[in-house]
């Protein structure tokens, strides 16, 4: 341990000293970052926080389901799941933030525009975030006026964070937007930078359409469906698409060429489906009837760009042979690949047409569904980046073949991947006894509820979901702790992929 | 080397690309002025506030084949006429306080939500209710003393007590009655309301 441990008070100084030992302990080195990096690596512990954080109150809520008397008036189940879902949402907007300035002046090929902005943006972030969250635990839930809706919850699923909270969340989007736009101006433009680029002015600029209240349910899901799918079904997969392209590059020597092409074809099938795919979710919100037929249509295409995706990795990583410099961060690059098209893709896809969504809206389909599409989609990309930039940082080591403890990176993506499907597989069962018992035989009513809550299978289901959330927090354990000593003490150098002109 | 084919190259999909995301965005933006013109409320598909005074109930419609909102006569709500402005402010409040107090991370409300708790789009018509009679008195009960007056059906899960006030509880009641007239396009399937003995 270092020297630096005993320092009493909190001063600054004595905060940096221990950043110091920490970073000495970890053995990771400052000087091998650029700028924009240093900010990267910032955006990427808060991340890995935040994912412990949406661990930790998922296997609270699972509890639940299990044990409702567990916390009851004290945590219940609605904070535990608020805390569950923002955390998540939370965690995937830093690693994508993180990720896009970790490339970004390698991208332009010039210096950070607005360095000292940056550093205030994540730290304003980072403070916000930790008063939402302390008053979603302490205060919970407020009277039913705008005091409550701008100061401590404003009750919108993901989006729950409260009004004075919204405002500064697109403060810092719009200095991170400023950072990127400035930076890729100075220096140079590419395919990547135009892309990222303009999916940032859509990512940022939706959020604003999930800031007003509305009386009228209809218009108000009818905007808050906005936010939550234009992000997570188009414009985050559009920015997971830019994050792909660039590592492809990066750790398979792919040519640029390649996948700035496979990147167009991806926008064009990401949006040219997304976009009007908005349209699932306007089936039952009172919204008119075309939008079954659009909807029905536009979402069933959705899976296609996620096909591609497949296609764009297994292919170039066959074509090289899987020669990489990084082992890890390439098998979560192809988990990512397939854990879209799964979750996202076929998971969606099972339930998106009108005709059996009327049946399975609202069930635990969904969140079978969207367990494994947010960590196919997303958990899986942001943590091959994590590995990418820890690589780095521990100047730039050999992370291939005969790696020392190279069973912790493969146990963590075997558990985190078995939980996660077992989850799937776990709410799938209680999702198909819902959709049969309490919304096909009994009608929905709350006596068919319950009927289908407390039917055997569905209350083992619960069980199963509750073992492989176990599963998936010993993985991220194991995770956490591969990213704290992975390529520590190694002395030999990456390898040297040379990218294809 | 053979030339790339015009299909694959990288000009003809950043074309795609710009074009297709172009064309989606519009239709979108002229399907969402429809949308929120058909969906105001005082509209066929939602109806006005004041729709609280009246009876609301959910039943098959033969023709359209698919479940359909019924509005009938009067049927007041805490045995008051509401004018369309009174309407209006009690369900606010009612919207409000089910935002400030986060019912949806537990329930659904038109579907949409946490799978914790029952789905409230025709709470207002569910035969939990016991009787017509005794639904509003009920309701209030149990906004106030979810603990109390809790029925957990055997699961063990209760509502907590969210300090909901006798005015915020009538809100929410006038809200959930408001939201029950809602044509949903047929969901939820197969519905039977607290008036089907009546019929």
């Amino acid at each position: 341990m270092s020297a630096n441990s005993e320092t009493a008070t909190p001063t600054p100084s004595s905060l940096k000293a221990k950043l110091q030992a920490f970073h000495s302990w970890a053995g990771v080195d400052d000087s091998t970052l650029n700028n924009g990096q240093k900010l990267a690596v910032k955006y990427f512990m808060g991340a890995v926080i935040l994912f412990i954080f949406q661990i930790l109150f998922g296997l609270l809520a699972g509890l639940q389901f299990i044990a409702p008397g567990f916390l009851y008036d004290i945590l219940d189940f609605s904070v535990n799941r608020m805390v569950h879902i923002n955390a998540m949402i939370l965690w995937m907007l830093y690693g994508f933030i993180g990720c896009t300035y970790w490339l970004l002046e390698d991208e332009s090929g010039t210096e950070i525009a607005g360095l000292k902005f940056g550093i205030l943006g994540f730290w304003v972030f980072s403070a916000a975030i930790t008063v939402v969250v302390l008053v979603y635990l302490l205060v919970q839930t407020g009277a039913g006026n705008d005091t409550t809706l701008w100061l401590i919850n404003e009750g919108r699923e993901y989006i729950e964070a409260p009004r004075w909270a919204d405002i500064g969340i697109v403060i810092v989007m719009l200095i991170f937007f400023y950072n990127v736009v400035m930076t890729f101006s100075k220096g140079k433009w590419s395919g990547i930078a135009g892309v990222l680029t303009l999916d940032l002015v859509a990512l940022a600029g939706l959020y604003v359409a999930g800031m007003f209240y509305m009386t009228n349910i209809t218009h108000e899901q009818f905007w808050w469906w906005w936010v939550i799918h234009l992000w997570v079904e188009a414009t985050w997969e559009v920015l997971v698409g830019v994050i792909m392209a660039w590592s492809l590059m990066t750790i398979l020597g792919v040519s640029r060429k390649i996948v700035t092409t496979w990147l167009y074809i991806e926008v064009a099938l990401m949006f040219g489906s997304g976009i009007l795919g908005l349209g699932h979710h306007y089936f039952w919100i009172g919204t008119p009837e075309y939008w079954l037929t659009i909807g029905g249509f536009f979402s069933a295409l959705e899976p296609i760009p996620l096909v591609a995706m497949v296609v764009h990795a297994v292919y170039d990583s066959g074509e090289r042979g899987f020669k990489n410099m990084n082992h890890p961060a390439m098998a979560w690059l192809i988990a990512h690949a397939f854990g879209n098209f799964f979750g996202a893709g076929v998971w969606g896809f099972m339930h998106t047409l009108p005709q059996i969504n009327l049946y399975t809206h609202g069930t635990q389909w969904s969140a079978s569904h969207g367990h494994l599409a947010f960590f196919g989609a997303y958990a899986t990309i942001n943590i091959a980046f994590f590995y990418i930039a820890i690589q780095h940082w521990r100047g730039n080591v050999w992370m291939g073949a005969e790696s020392q403890n190279a069973w912790r990176w493969k146990w963590a993506l075997a558990l985190l991947n078995i939980g996660v499907l077992g989850m799937t597989i776990a709410l799938l069962i209680a999702g198909y006894e819902q959709s049969f018992i309490e919304r096909a035989i009994e009608g929905s009513t709350w006596g068919g509820y319950f009927a289908a809550q407390t039917h055997p299978s569905f209350l083992s289901a619960m069980h199963w979901r509750m073992l492989f959330g176990w599963i998936t927090a010993a993985g991220l354990g194991l995770l956490v702790w591969d990213l704290l000593t992975i390529g520590k003490g190694e002395t030999r150098k990456a390898e040297v992929i040379t990218q294809t002109e | 080397m053979s030339e790339t084919p015009m299909w694959a190259s990288e000009s003809f999909w950043k074309k795609m690309a710009v074009w297709v995301t172009a064309g989606s965005f519009l239709i979108l933006v002229v399907l969402t002025f429809d949308t929120l013109k058909q969906t105001t409320a005082g509209g066929e598909r939602v109806p006005a506030y004041s729709v609280i005074n009246k009876k609301i109930d959910y039943q098959y419609d033969e023709a359209l084949h698919k479940f359909m909102p019924v509005i009938g006569g009067e049927e007041l709500l805490f045995g008051k006429v509401f004018s369309e402005e009174e309407a209006e402010q009690l369900v606010t409040l009612g919207k409000k306080t089910t935002q400030a107090k986060n019912c949806m991370n537990c329930h659904t409300l038109l579907g949409n939500g946490a799978y914790y708790a029952p789905d409230l789009t025709k709470a207002w018509l569910d035969q939990g209710w016991l009787t017509v009679e005794l639904r509003e008195e009920q309701m209030i009960k149990f906004l106030m003393d979810p603990e109390k007056n809790a029925r957990t059906f055997g699961t063990g899960r209760k509502m907590p007590n969210l300090d909901i006030t006798e005015e915020e509880a009538k809100g929410v009641i006038a809200f959930l009655k408001w939201m029950s007239s809602i044509d949903t396009n047929g969901f939820p399937y197969n519905f039977t309301t607290i008036y089907a003995e009546d019929d």
